[in-house]
């Protein structure tokens, strides 16, 4: 199966290419630049597999919840090649992508995947691995402030995220027995890739105007009442 | 060339198909103008994130109404400025991935390039050199247009654009948002010489506007004269005032236009931007350009306000000319228009 996915749901801008598992990524680390670097990390991946789009058998991206205008920038470009390629889509959590990237890197099997909100809130979910080694949500994703976030059951969770970076001494307090991984840990689309095509695999692939975000935080404006 | 246009710059999502020798094959669009009507403006957030949700559909309903396949398709323009950078991301993003997976190139179109050339798409276009006046909510512009990019700002408003003018006025006499359409409706049956409003930099020499005044001066017309008057009378006096009003932004706008006119020494001017639409506007300059022996051009009135057409047209003239972007999708949500390059 060929997938292409792409991330921008941060700080990160990724591409990812699988060709039956196996992986080529582009990532850099590049705030605000997203528009400028993905489509390029696109077309370099397809040209080095001397692939055309309509020849994908899907595409698959990071449908948040993360940064707004990020999650929307990797949807609308999915959008347009689906729309274009006609093909199938696989809308990935941004906080399962993470999770997944922190069982390929760093071995975790229980993680607990949180991305900075502002607002003095944090995008949460808590992931645990499956037979097949990749990350499933056990409960769902929220948006919550860190004082309010559901504590974790059991042991062994290991905390990743920008989250984690923001809300540190909150969240060491709140969950002593979580091993926070030190340092910035971004989304990859290699995991987005992987997810995404187990998702594809099974026949759930969306159409184009089904590539839509997930924002969890909707309440964005307040409506004027009568004076 | 077969070139599709995305506009995404504010509140109205539009697309739209143009041929260079067919002319507009079709059109498409939707408005969110109830979607912020319960705010009182504009809500960016809500606007971006309309925006995806529709674009997709619109394009779909566009080729099924054109019943054009893909491979038709030659070029792609999304508007890439002015205008609100969370909105016009996702018409780039969008425009810019569609050229890249078919193959085609792309163009980021100016905003106020695509309303200041929608008059070309009528039967009867203006003809190089004429005098634009831009006016929506968004903008007031009077602008010397020799040729497709090669533009010279003669003025602007230095606060309040026309159409923003409209909409406050509208709101504070309480008739809604976006209340400048419901404003010139209730100004036709008010008495044009009860009151007379100011007609704002007119008494001094240059081509900028101010409508900020005006807003006010209709608020103090209303306390003043609204006192113990309930029911007609009060619907009358807000009649009036909106008359009044409307007098003399058309006034002061036609007085603009007439001196740029002569300062440009040519015939033709063009209207574009929701504000063209208003029919005291239009009167207005066609009898001004009836006595100066030049002609007046505007748009179909879907063609004044924000519309795909415009961009599809803006993007055909600059793809067929060789122009067009790499791969990444840069917007600009301040773009001065004399910064264009020519055609």
């Amino acid at each position: 199966m060929k997938v292409l996915a792409i991330d921008t749901t941060e700080e990160g801008c990724s591409a990812a290419l699988s060709l039956d598992g196996e992986v080529s990524q582009r990532f850099e680390h590049a705030p605000r630049r997203h528009s400028e670097l993905i489509l390029p990390m696109m077309d370099e991946l397809l040209a080095e597999a001397g692939l055309r789009p309509a020849q994908l058998d899907g595409l698959a991206f990071a449908r948040g919840p993360g940064a707004f205008t990020g999650v929307r920038i990797a949807s609308a470009v999915i959008q347009g090649v689906a729309l274009a390629a006609d093909l199938p889509v696989a809308p990935v959590s941004s906080l399962r992508a993470l999770a997944q990237r922190a069982r390929r890197e760093l071995g975790a099997e229980r993680v607990l995947a949180a991305f900075d909100a502002r607002m003095n809130e944090l995008y949460w979910a808590a992931c645990e691995a499956d037979e097949a080694g990749q990350m499933q949500l056990s409960g769902q994703e929220q948006v919550l402030p860190a004082h309010a976030l559901p504590l974790p059951d059991g042991d062994d969770w290991v905390g990743v995220g920008s989250g984690w970076q923001a809300y540190s001494e909150e969240l060491a307090a709140r969950m002593p027995g979580v091993s926070i991984h030190p340092g910035a840990f971004w989304n990859h689309a290699w995991d987005v890739a992987t997810l995404g095509a187990s998702w594809l695999a099974s026949g759930k692939g969306v159409a184009a105007e089904q590539a839509l975000p997930v924002y969890l935080r909707d309440q964005v404006a307040w409506k004027k009442t009568a004076s | 060339m077969c070139v599709i246009g995305i506009e995404t710059s504010c509140d109205e999502t539009g697309v739209a198909l143009y041929d260079g020798e067919r002319g507009l094959l079709g059109h498409q669009l939707y408005s969110q103008v109830a979607l912020h009507a319960g705010y009182g403006g504009v809500v960016p957030e809500l606007a971006s994130r309309d925006h995806v949700r529709k674009l997709v559909p619109l394009l779909r309903g566009l080729l099924e109404q054109v019943g054009l396949e893909h491979d038709a398709i030659s070029g792609v323009a999304y508007t890439a400025g002015p205008g609100l950078a969370g909105a016009l991301l996702v018409g780039a993003a969008l425009g810019r991935s569609l050229a890249w997976a078919w193959d085609v190139p792309a163009i980021g179109v100016h905003h106020m390039e695509g309303h200041l050339l929608a008059p070309m798409l009528e039967p009867a276009p203006p003809a190089f050199p004429f005098v634009a006046l831009l006016v929506s909510g968004g903008h007031t512009q009077l602008v010397e247009v020799a040729g497709i990019g090669r533009y010279r700002l003669l003025g602007q408003s230095v606060d309040d654009a026309a159409g923003e003018a409209f909409d406050k006025t509208a709101k504070m006499l309480g008739l809604g948002y976006p209340g400048g359409p419901v404003l010139a409706a209730r100004a036709e049956r008010g008495d044009p010489t009860r009151f007379r409003f100011p007609r704002p930099m007119t008494d001094r020499p240059g081509l900028d506007f101010s409508f900020s005044g005006l807003k006010t001066f209709a608020l103090t017309t209303l306390q003043r004269e609204s006192a113990g008057l309930g029911g007609a009378e009060l619907e009358q006096l807000k009649d009036d005032i909106a008359r009044a009003f409307e007098d003399a932004v058309v006034d002061t706008l036609a007085i603009k236009c007439r001196r740029a006119l002569e300062a440009s020494g040519v015939d033709t001017l063009v209207l574009a931007g929701g504000v063209s639409a208003n029919r005291r506007l239009q009167a207005r300059v066609d009898l001004m350009m009836a006595e100066r022996g030049g002609r007046a051009c505007y748009p179909r009135a879907e063609f004044c306000t924000d519309n795909g057409a415009m961009i599809a047209y803006a993007g055909w003239q600059r793809l067929h000319a060789g122009q067009h972007e790499g791969l990444s999708f840069d917007i600009r949500p301040r773009w001065p228009m004399e910064s264009l390059p020519a055609v």
